[in-house]
């Protein structure tokens, strides 16, 4: 009772509350995927912020870097910081999202998220670097992970029937948020820049201010179902399946579970493979193939894969339902291994059209394991704690975003410098991806449901 | 009545009310993405050429 009157706003934030937002009869269960998506296709921008690092580093010089000028390495931390605060945030505020509901969680993250980019225009106005980590990385990064997993909850109990399904929709939302951020911020500086001017600070402005609009359209669009409602004709399977739990896991139980960290390794093992070679594809897809992919050709090769980035999010998901979360992530591991083994020999044989399908198809499972994880948690552990424990869950992706490009960066660099043609300089790498993702299907395979000893108790579960 | 059974026949839980509410939302969020969309598949084209 005290952790829920704490959770109540009072006076004019009163709207906020979880009890304000619980669904009028007649309101549609299809409005809440826009309402996520509102989030995620503002969140997602950070997967494009690196089409402000070579502006920034030019912001006293104009059009060359002058010696006051910030050095890409510096500004390389940015990202960083926000991604480290993401999982950080995800991690730590699960429970209290749990406890306030939605509404409360995606107004907050829309203020850290927006605010964070008002502050790191102050930041480039004055030129203090400091300022941009603390804007951007920091307080944006703790909009990034609140904003993250902010309706994963309010979806699956949404969609009982559905769940993978629902939980992609928003997902694939982050996916595909830079497709939308990439083009319009560079459409943005060129509105804004003059012969004196490099326009970073004013873009900075107009997306912060963008984003907020957006999240908080998402804020005021979202609402809970009534305790009790149900899709109309659904009846909850009489015989679950065997990996499908009826009961509910209390967050805390649920990481002295060997599901828990079983389940972590299959996201961070799935999430290395892919953001790894995501990280490099330019790169990758101009040395394999020198003189026939062009620097230009190569970035249109990265959009493509940003594409099947988003509509794997979507397609696995949703698959999901259907067949099952183990027999997706096998899928995932299987698929992914043979195809990881194969990119050298595409290589080799000089098949461009080859390489470019197996990776859009690496990259749309890479999505898929993202967007089918909470669906996986809910049949695990229930839905009670879904988001609190996805929140803890997603530290996987920040040690997969560190283990991955180091992977690539450091096997292609000792690759070379024992005398490997760049052209090859990438199969060891694959080949370690596809044993990567052979101990990810082992992981997989050993899933079983959680023991009865986890489970809520009743009383505690209508506490 | 009448109207009772007007609601019973519509898919799941959309009503006459929500249609205009559920175009409008996911117009929304759709446009953007239709056209980032398209930005991105107008580059990834040089790929091919």
């Amino acid at each position: 009772m005290v952790s829920q009157a704490q959770a109540n706003s009072g006076g004019i934030l009163s709207w906020l509350d979880r009890e304000h937002t619980v669904a009028k009869p007649g309101f549609s269960r299809w409005l809440v995927p826009p309402a996520a998506l509102c989030v995620h296709l503002c969140i997602g921008q950070v997967y494009a912020f690196s089409v402000f690092n070579l502006p920034m580093t030019r912001l006293i010089g104009i059009t060359e870097s002058a010696p006051d000028d910030w050095k890409l390495t510096e500004l390389g931390w940015i990202f960083s910081i926000a991604i480290v605060f993401l999982g950080l945030a995800a991690a730590f505020t699960g429970t209290w999202l749990d406890r306030v509901g939605p509404r409360k969680a995606m107004f907050t993250a829309a203020l850290c998220f927006g605010g964070g980019f008002l502050i790191s225009a102050l930041g480039i106005y004055l030129h203090q670097l400091w300022l941009i980590y603390l804007g951007y990385g920091v307080i944006g990064g703790c909009g990034l992970g609140i904003g993250y997993i902010s309706p994963v909850k309010t979806l699956i109990t949404w969609f009982p029937d559905r769940p993978g399904m629902a939980t992609g929709m928003a997902i694939m939302g982050f996916g595909g948020a830079a497709l939308i951020a990439s083009p319009l911020s560079v459409w943005l500086m060129q509105q804004f820049a003059t012969p004196t001017h490099v326009g970073v600070t004013e873009t900075f402005i107009a997306l912060g201010l963008i984003y907020l609009f957006f999240m908080m359209m998402g804020a005021v669009i979202v609402r809970v179902p009534a305790p009790g409602w149900a899709p109309k004709g659904y009846v909850a399977p009489a015989q679950p399946k065997k990996l499908v739990t009826k009961n509910d896991v209390h967050v805390d139980q649920a990481l002295k579970t060997p599901q828990f960290y079983l389940l972590w390794a299959v996201l961070c093992l799935n999430v290395t493979a892919g953001i790894g070679v995501l990280g490099q594809a330019s790169a990758m897809s101009q040395e394999m193939f020198p003189g026939r992919i062009t620097a230009l050709a190569a970035s249109g090769f990265v959009g493509l894969l940003s594409i099947f980035n988003m509509i794997g999010r979507f397609f696995w998901a949703s698959t999901s339902d259907y067949i099952g979360r183990r027999n997706t992530y096998m899928i995932f591991f299987a698929l992914g291994m043979a195809l990881y083994a194969a990119v050298p020999w595409t290589g080799q044989t000089g098949n461009v059209i080859l390489f470019v399908a197996f990776y859009c198809v690496i990259i749309s499972m890479y999505g898929g394991g993202f967007a089918t994880i909470p669906a996986y948690l809910k049949d695990i552990f229930g839905t009670r704690y879904v988001g609190a424990i996805h929140g803890r869950l997603l530290t996987a992706w920040s040690a997969a975003g560190v283990f991955g490009p180091v992977l690539v960066n450091y096997i292609r660099e000792y690759q070379i410098d024992h005398g490997v043609a760049k052209a090859n300089a990438y199969s060891v790498t694959m080949y370690i991806m596809a044993g990567l993702l052979l101990v990810g299907f082992l992981c997989n395979y050993f899933m079983h449901a959680v023991h009865a000893r986890h489970h809520l108790k009743e009383q505690q579960a209508t506490a | 009545m009448a109207k009772t059974a007007t609601k019973a026949s519509k898919p799941e839980d959309v009503s006459d009310a929500n249609t205009i509410k559920l175009v409008l939302a996911w117009s929304f969020v759709g446009i953007p993405l239709i056209w980032g969309v398209y930005e991105t598949l107008a580059n990834a084209v040089l790929l091919f050429q």
